[in-house]
């Protein structure tokens, strides 16, 4: 109560160094809130300025798929919906920006890092959209994956990036709605259109699944994520749950599975899956993907053409200041 | 390579917006801008794309002075010994419905 806070936060002032993080690892137990001028371990600080930095890029970058399709969506209507979604992944990257500033780090610099190759993104961004169904894809798989992880660090146990994620969350939903409706209305079109549904399908479908990361047992951080309680489930716990969502989903719409091995475990009660290509996700990660090279141009590109809009803003806010300073 | 460390961080905004309703204002998040006029439309970008928001306030992140997280407990739990602060301190004969 009262008085154990206080002479929680007088202990503190005195504590070493392992006393501090073994209380603050009793805080994020305790399922309390870290808010940034509280005190935090050094690791705990790092690995939320290397995830939060992940996402907001993951953002970012995801802007140029879909991107890629707004000057040749079908309909007005898809048109509009498109525009409004791309313009939302850049409003979320800021929300996340926002909150990894809040750790001490500038924009700047963690833009920079992003430019300058050093920073990851989701690897499911450097792969293309080759036809109009991977709009839909992207909205019902890759936004669904992004939904189940988002609503779990919603819950997470530093403040902003909590506040971020329901901010986002909120907004996801409609990304995810309006890529069920193209691949529902390309399933029950021509065969034409549902062939191309199929293929899109095809190439998003062992990519998406790469998106929680790799399995529990060979991910180095997922135990000390979970510790800190940024990540409350696992890499698998939260694969599974797409897995049960989306198979289904799947056969609504008709779709095959391209996955010889997938079958209903009884006694688990869940869809099993065969073997997910890891050397792909390997080969993306590492800078081989299909479009790695394209995007990270095409970002470095709008940062330098950008140069002159954010020159000229500094130069007029000048301006205008000395002008009033005058008056 | 661009070389962002030429160009001059843009200041920091905090951003407030008031949802409809009786709400009051909360804080969204920051922004950066070059100046007020810029920071309130960036606000708007980014904090108000579809909300029912009613207002946005901008605030230079650098004006707002904050409590530290050590002051917090001599700040805020002063009032524990003060129950007479609390409608439960005070009895009347019977229960009623002014209670």
């Amino acid at each position: 109560m009262v008085e154990g806070h206080f002479g929680r936060t007088t202990r503190i002032r005195a504590m070493s160094e392992e006393q501090r993080t073994k209380d603050f690892l009793s805080r994020i137990d305790a399922k309390e809130t870290i808010e940034p001028k509280e005190w935090m371990p050094e690791r705990y600080r790092e690995q939320l300025v290397r995830m939060m930095s992940q996402h907001a890029h993951s953002e970012i970058v995801g802007m140029l798929p879909e991107g890629n399709w707004i000057t040749r969506a079908p309909s007005l209507r898809r048109k509009i919906a498109l525009i409004a979604k791309v313009q939302d992944e850049a409003g979320h990257g800021h929300y996340i920006y926002s909150a990894v500033e809040t750790l001490g780090v500038s924009r700047e610099e963690v833009y920079r890092k992003l430019l300058d190759g050093s920073a990851k993104y989701s690897h499911i961004f450097n792969y293309p959209t080759t036809s109009w169904a991977d709009i839909g894809m992207i909205g019902w798989l890759v936004d669904g994956a992004a939904i189940i992880n988002q609503t779990m660090l919603a819950r997470c146990s530093y403040g902003p990036y909590a506040r971020a994620m329901l901010r986002i969350c909120k907004e996801e939903n409609f990304h995810k709605k309006q890529g069920m409706e193209i691949v529902s209305r390309l399933c029950r079109g021509t065969a034409a259109q549902k062939a191309m549904a199929q293929e899109s399908f095809d190439r998003w479908w062992w990519p998406t699944l790469m998106m929680f990361g790799l399995p529990d047992e060979k991910s180095k951080n997922t135990a000390e994520l979970m510790q800190f309680g940024i990540k409350l489930r696992s890499n698998d716990e939260l694969r599974q749950r797409f897995i049960d969502m989306n198979v289904k989903q799947a056969q609504e719409f008709g779709l095959t599975i391209p996955d010889p091995d997938l079958y209903f475990d009884e006694d688990s009660g869940h869809w099993q899956i065969g073997p997910i290509p890891w050397e792909e996700f390997f080969e993306v990660l590492k800078g081989n993907g299909p479009c790695n090279r394209e995007r990270l141009d095409a970002k470095i590109r709008a940062h330098e053409e950008g140069r002159w809009v954010r020159e000229a803003a500094s130069a007029f806010a000048e301006k205008r200041a000395k002008r009033r300073a005058k008056q | 390579m661009p070389d962002t460390d030429r160009e001059k961080e843009t200041p920091l905004w905090e951003v407030f917006v008031q949802e409809a309703g009786a709400e009051a204002h909360q804080h969204a998040g920051s922004i950066h801008a070059t100046d007020a006029e810029l920071a309130l439309q960036n606000a708007r970008d980014v904090f108000a794309r579809r909300e029912t928001i009613k207002s946005i306030w901008v605030v230079p992140s650098h004006a707002i002075t904050s409590s530290q997280p050590e002051d917090e407990p001599a700040l805020f739990d002063a009032a524990s010994d003060k129950i007479y602060r609390h409608p439960q301190f005070y009895k009347t004969e019977k229960a009623s419905d002014n209670d």
